[in-house]
């Protein structure tokens, strides 16, 4: 954290003090952190962030902000597992799931959170907020009551119920706008220019916020045996997840604790009813346009996304490829998931899944590459999107005869 | 005919602070011309060199973006509001 000297626009360099400012006063582009990399080099080794806390917080050093117990509620260091049951389904190699379903409060937000609210704190803010597709409403909302802020969160109206009651638990404002996400997100914006005592999460402390998710990066790496995965699919609303795990692998390089970072390629996965990026990739444009989303995926329905254009520059460079899948795909690919590995994941997680079988299918994977998938949020905040799809296999009355009537037809069926 | 235009926090050192213009246009692209006239130094900020909307520039009339309008075309109603909002925020 000490080494960080400031921020800067990513589209004309411009320098800004690290404060709550997160958009070039000049050309609108985005700010971000700008680290002595050097610095950080001379401090880091794999041996002291092995001694760290089981936490985001053992990659202290390339995040910009400090650990503060009074906020930390132990986002990060989730489990990164061999999923050879569903590589073989898929026809895939050696491939690995980054469970980020167990979070604190069930999502890889809990990541970003931590660090934007840390930062928060230390720049003297008082009242957390932010835009919000319901995961990150959990998170901000759990995080600001561990830390004794106040909070006014903005949801779309029409969220999944668990999601508004995950939020709502912690006693906060809530306010659910009738519109979607882009409309949440643009009068966000609006009043983040009214009220800049307040800590909008994704908007004034954003550049904070978003270096959060380069922690799935760092884990990954770690976890490996300190190297780099050959291929990683990330789930895409905003695009900002898919370039930070890409800036991770890059800096675990610059800074030395692995030598291949630069090697890995990024695959990114949208929903059909929210494509805009994999939309603008089939086509080779160079422009993103906006939509209007209509999914399931709902903590993915973004339909003008942020960083959308810099997650595509990503995707291509990296030669990654992007796909887009159905609702009954994403739902499929859930249960897929929970069927040969035993996670349940959120639609998010379905469309990586879905999107991972896609791309192994239309050979953007081979099967000779190291593989990590990242399953960001927890299936029990979205059970509606499971429809009738699941639910016991037979109702019977409290009596053996009625049992064994079920199991001979169980044999029947099989024979 | 007059309209509203919000100003973000960025763009009010050019305004002298002021949050709201109010000003006479018929379309976004007027409406950005007479801010540019007000507020000399305003316009680039909003449009690049081939005078399209920047990259990183959002425009909402009546709350929807013109990208789904017809873009600096879109019509402006008396007494509508043009808000200009940076592109990079949420997610």
């Amino acid at each position: 954290m000490t080494s960080v000297l400031g921020l800067a626009c990513r589209e004309c360099g411009r320098p800004y003090p690290a404060e709550a400012l997160h958009v070039c006063d000049f050309c609108f582009g985005p700010l971000e952190v700008v680290y002595d990399y050097e610095e950080i080099s001379h401090k880091v080794s794999r041996e002291s962030i092995e001694r760290g806390p089981l936490s985001i917080w053992r990659y202290h050093e390339l995040l910009p902000a400090h650990e503060t117990s009074s906020i930390d509620l132990r986002a990060g260091f989730t489990p990164l597992v061999r999923a050879e049951r569903l590589a073989e389904e898929l026809g895939l190699g050696e491939l690995w799931l980054k469970d980020d379903t167990r979070n604190p409060t069930g999502s890889f937000k809990d990541r970003v959170v931590a660090v934007a609210l840390a930062k928060a704190r230390e720049l003297g803010f008082k009242v957390a907020s932010c835009a919000s597709t319901g995961n990150l409403a959990n998170s901000v909302a759990a995080h600001a009551a561990r830390a004794g802020m106040s909070a006014y969160v903005f949801i779309p109206s029409d969220l999944e119920h668990v999601k508004i009651a995950m939020t709502a638990i912690f006693d906060l404002k809530l306010v659910a706008v009738e519109g979607n996400y882009d409309d949440v997100n643009r009068l966000c914006a609006e009043i983040a220019s009214e009220h800049s005592d307040w800590a909008f999460v994704n908007v004034n402390v954003r550049p904070y916020y978003s270096e959060g998710s380069k922690t799935l990066a760092f884990e990954v790496a770690e976890q490996l045996g300190w190297r780099a995965p050959d291929h990683v699919v990330v789930p895409v609303g905003s695009g900002s997840q898919l370039t930070k795990i890409h800036k991770g692998f890059h800096e675990l390089e610059r800074v030395g604790l692995i030598d291949d970072g630069h090697h890995v390629r990024v695959s990114g996965a949208q929903a059909e009813g929210c494509s805009p990026v994999a939309t603008a990739f089939a086509s080779g444009a160079d422009q993103i346009r906006p939509v209007r989303p209509h999914t399931i995926a709902k903590s993915l329905a973004i339909g003008n996304p942020a960083d959308g254009w810099y997650a595509l520059q990503v995707v291509r460079e990296t030669r990654g490829g992007m796909g887009s899948v159905s609702d009954p795909d994403i739902v499929e690919a859930i249960r897929l998931l929970a069927r040969t590995e035993g996670i349940f994941a959120e639609t998010a997680g379905g469309v990586t899944v879905a999107t991972l079988g896609k791309l192994a299918r239309e050979g953007t994977i081979t099967k000779d590459e190291v593989v990590v998938a990242y399953i960001t949020g927890n299936g029990l905040k979205t059970v509606e999107a499971l429809g009738d799809t699941v639910g016991p296999s037979v109702v019977i009355p409290p009596t053996l005869e009625a049992f064994s009537a079920f199991e001979r037809d169980q044999e029947g069926n099989k024979s | 005919m007059s309209v509203t235009i919000r100003i973000p926090t960025q763009l009010r050192p050019l305004t002298a602070g002021e949050g709201e213009i109010v000003l006479e246009a018929t379309t976004v692209r007027e409406a950005i011309g007479a801010l540019e006239a007000a507020h000399p130094g305003i316009g680039e900020r909003l449009l690049d060199e081939s005078g399209g909307l920047r990259r990183f520039v959002n425009l909402f009339v009546a709350d929807e973006d013109v990208r789904f309008l017809e873009g600096l075309d879109t019509p402006l109603a008396p007494g509508q509001t043009l808000s200009v909002v940076p592109a990079v925020a949420g997610g």
